[in-house]
């Protein structure tokens, strides 16, 4: 008998039909710059513990801290252990830490100092030896962009950016994406002079999360809502990401960039493409990203950019028996900042879909509640055979898909009411995600930083989607600019009047999430 | 909240369940499966238990069937598990007497959760063919657990000699951590075949022989088990190549694997014995047949030499 073949991408340990065997990393290390940042602390050294502790990492992975502080390994050791303790999804367990932490290491140093990426050069290889890491490492740039060309220069130089034969290496970039399309692009070019597209990583962690995948699956797997996805029976979609916080300490980032551009440009848009986007041939990226790509090229903007979106800044006040400042007087503000905390602009997608389907997208701070969610709300029935009494209360169905928080799907529909007469009130119907699966689904970061190591694209937007979302957003951006000032709204409200003006213009009403 | 009901029947309880979710809002519409646990005296509380662990996964309906003695008077006591006692799951504890045991499948029938896939887990010994049994036959999965058996080798042949599509073993689950980190292993340079093979673990554990047999059936390759005198599951596992042999020891009471090629330095893993909740966990996962359970059983274990 002779023994079953093993190649390159031929295992056979691996059947395509074992779905209990998790997809394990293999050999790799991670570098982190910026690993003393708030995103490295609450959300990647958790993760990175949290798949070590499901059993998802190699035994030969390495991760390395790149910051200015004066510390040695066991400095970093003991700051990444409290992070991790206090923000890890699964339970600590010391076993586990102390296994993983042995691949922890710390480089000091400065973006500009030569023998700072020396060093990191060093440790690197040295992970390659004493850990088995194999010559794969990706980089994590958990720094401004700003920064971005110094660190891959200095990536480039000491030889890091280049790996050898049957090794990777590959760099992972967080939002913003640019401010406008120029700047994107050139982000874009100083990325890819150091690392080829295809080893570029882009992070929208929107797109981790499990409901944002739920959204295909519940588009493309079931059979009772495609033939009523399109302009037939849809009336207009909302899709709304609202935070109850200000900007806090932020001011510096925030300050000149506003929600357009933090959270309409790279999530909502996503969203936006997700839910219109025509099936894809395969779940695989390139296939995907086609569609994505297809929908955003169809998207045009408001000719009146002015009455079809509209722009608050909210003010102090108290919010929920609480006192908070106003977006003026928050810390390290510019006066007369003209910059938005609250965006709201109509889309339209030119494909026989959705045509004459508005897509109302809106984002902002300070807002009611924290919720992020997509409705597509229907047409009222053609015909109604009851009096106007009778459905006085019948609204339009609508479904809703919560992507956060308490993930799930709503169904709104008219019911009758009990008793004698004939009464039609809205009903809602409700799936938990919490209720029917796990109580705690993996964190966004858990899934890509996953994914990332094992090479796995379709959740990473591409520098195409990036450009075609500057493209959108820009000649609004723009106006906004040159025309009038953010509108003030109270804390704790769904923003200015003028976007409710904005959707009564066309006969409409927000959602109240 | 716990309610206990005595003489009673299934369509009471049904009645009941119905009541409480009106009152309370202790609501069974998201449970995704009904698990239908047979157990009996003490292994009913660690059964219970378990099944709520995992229900945080998948939540469900569990009815636990506690067949009494053959003395006592015929009919059916019951209690009712919901809210805090229960998980995210209502547990229903089924205690039919007398000639009430006879029938057990119309006593679960009721209880139900429609359309929603039935799952059975004998957590002790199951029947002799579970997918013969009135409630295995019910049910898209039938989960035994041969490692709690007196007999456990034995019990693990009877269980290939019955292999219906949909039949698991717990025993299975234990195993997966050990095959995830085997597969790892070949993914990387040098990409060579693997000529023999050889596990160590306890001899009586059915666990350690599902991992041979897999191993056997996947690789080609010779396979033998090597026992480990005091060892009570697997502890260590021989890739023989050509010029790269892969060797994995978790040594009885550890719970790190440490890996050892050439040419590389020696890894270290943790990797802990797993709880009981997390193996149903596992299981409850997926509810189609396990087609490579199926292989690894039938066509695996008699691959495999004991040394």
């Amino acid at each position: 008998m002779a023994p079953a073949k093993v190649t390159n991408g031929q295992n056979p340990l691996r059947d395509p039909s074992d779905r209990r065997l998790p997809k394990i990393a293999g050999p790799s290390g991670l570098v982190i710059f910026g690993v003393t940042g708030d995103l490295a602390q609450k959300k990647l050294l958790p993760a990175v513990y949290d798949l070590a502790n499901r059993g998802l990492l190699p035994p030969a992975f390495g991760l390395t801290g790149f910051a200015r502080r004066d510390w040695q390994d066991q400095d970093f050791r003991k700051i990444a252990h409290d992070a991790i303790e206090k923000h890890s999804r699964t339970p600590f367990d010391e076993g586990v830490w102390e296994q993983l932490s042995k691949g922890f290491r710390f480089v000091s140093g400065e973006f500009s100092d030569d023998s700072a990426f020396e060093r990191l050069a060093q440790t690197v290889q040295r992970l390659d030896d004493e850990r088995g890491t194999g010559g794969n490492h990706a980089f994590y740039l958990s720094v401004p962009p700003g920064q971005f060309p110094l660190v891959l220069e200095q990536l480039a130089k000491v030889g890091l950016s280049t790996p050898a034969a049957d090794t990777w290496r590959r760099v992972v970039v967080e939002k913003p994406f640019g401010h406008d399309l120029t700047s994107a692009r050139e982000l874009n070019d100083v990325v890819e002079e150091v690392f080829p597209p295809e080893s570029v990583f882009r992070i929208d962690h929107y797109l981790g999360k499990e409901t944002v995948q739920n959204l295909l699956a519940l588009r493309f797997a079931n059979q009772m809502f495609e033939p009523i996805w399109n302009a037939n029976y849809v009336d207009h979609v909302q899709i709304t990401m609202a935070e109850d916080i200000g900007i806090g300490s932020r001011a510096g980032y925030y300050d000149g960039i506003g929600a357009a551009r933090d959270v309409i440009q790279n999530h909502l848009l996503q969203l936006l493409a997700l839910t219109a986007m025509e099936e894809p041939v395969s779940f695989e990226a390139d296939e995907l990203r086609a569609e994505k790509e297809k929908v955003l090229s169809a998207v045009t903007i408001p000719r009146d950019i002015g009455r079809h979106t509209a722009r608050g800044q909210y003010e102090a006040g108290w919010q929920g028996g609480e006192e908070v400042v106003g977006y003026l007087q928050e810390q390290g503000m510019s006066a007369g900042s003209i910059t938005e905390t609250y965006a709201a602009i109509r889309l339209d997608v030119d494909t026989r879909r959705w045509a004459g389907v508005p897509f109302y997208l809106r984002a902002g701070k300070r807002l009611g509640r924290r919720v992020t969610e997509i409705a597509i709300v229907f047409k009222r029935a053609p015909h109604l055979p009851f009096d106007l009494n009778e459905t006085q209360e019948l609204g339009q169905n609508a479904i809703v898909i919560r992507v956060q928080p308490d993930e799930g799907v709503t169904i709104r529909f008219g019911s009758k009411v009990p008793g004698t007469a004939m009464e039609v009130r809205d009903v809602t119907m409700d799936f938990g995600y919490g209720h029917a699966f796990t109580e705690s689904s993996p964190e966004a970061y858990e899934r890509l930083i996953l994914d990332m190591l094992l090479g796995d694209p379709p959740l990473f937007p591409r520098q195409r989607e990036v450009e075609l979302s500057w493209q959108i957003l820009d000649p609004i951006i723009d106006h906004w600019t040159k025309h009038g000032k953010p509108e003030p709204y109270r804390p704790g409200t769904w923003g200015p009047p003028s976007a409710d003006a904005m959707l009564a213009r066309d006969g409409r009403t927000w959602r109240r999430p | 909240m716990i309610i206990s009901l005595e003489n009673t029947t299934s369509s009471a309880i049904g009645a009941k369940l119905v009541e409480l979710r009106e009152e309370g809002g202790a609501v069974a519409l998201g449970r995704v499966l009904t698990l239908v646990i047979v157990a009996t005296g003490d292994s009913v509380e660690a059964a219970v238990a378990a099944a709520n662990d995992a229900s945080r996964e998948h939540p469900c309906r569990v009815i636990v069937v506690d067949p009494g003695d053959d003395g006592d008077s015929a009919g059916l006591d019951a209690e009712i598990r919901v809210g805090g006692d229960a998980g995210a799951s209502d547990v229903v504890l089924l205690r039919p007497l007398g000639d009430a045991r006879h029938t057990v499948d119309t006593l679960v029938v009721p209880l139900l959760l429609p359309d929603a896939p039935i799952v059975v887990w004998w957590p002790h010994d199951p029947p002799e063919n579970m997918s013969a049994d009135p409630l295995g036959a019910m049910a898209q999965r039938r989960i035994s657990d041969v490692g709690t058996c007196d007999t456990p080798i034995e019990e693990l042949a009877g269980l290939a000699d019955t292999y219906a599509p949909g039949d698991t073993d717990l025993s299975w689950a234990r195993t997966t951590l050990w095959r995830g980190l085997a597969a790892a292993s070949l993914d990387e340079p040098p990409f060579e075949p693997v000529r023999s093979v050889r596990v160590l673990g306890s001899q009586d554990r059915p666990s350690t022989h599902l991992f041979a047999a897999w191993l056997a059936s996947s690789l080609k390759a010779p396979v033998t088990i090597e026992h480990d005198p005091g060892a009570t599951a697997i502890t260590g596992l021989d890739l023989e190549r050509r010029t790269s042999s892969i060797s994995m020891r978790r040594p009885e009471g550890s719970a790190v694997v440490t890996v050892t090629q050439a040419g590389r330095p020696d890894q270290q893993i943790a990797m802990a014995k797993r709880p009981i909740a997390d193996c149903l966990m596992e299981d409850l996962r997926r509810l189609d047949p396990d087609e490579v359970y199926a292989r690894t059983l039938v066509k695996g274990l008699p691959k495999v030499a004991a040394e």
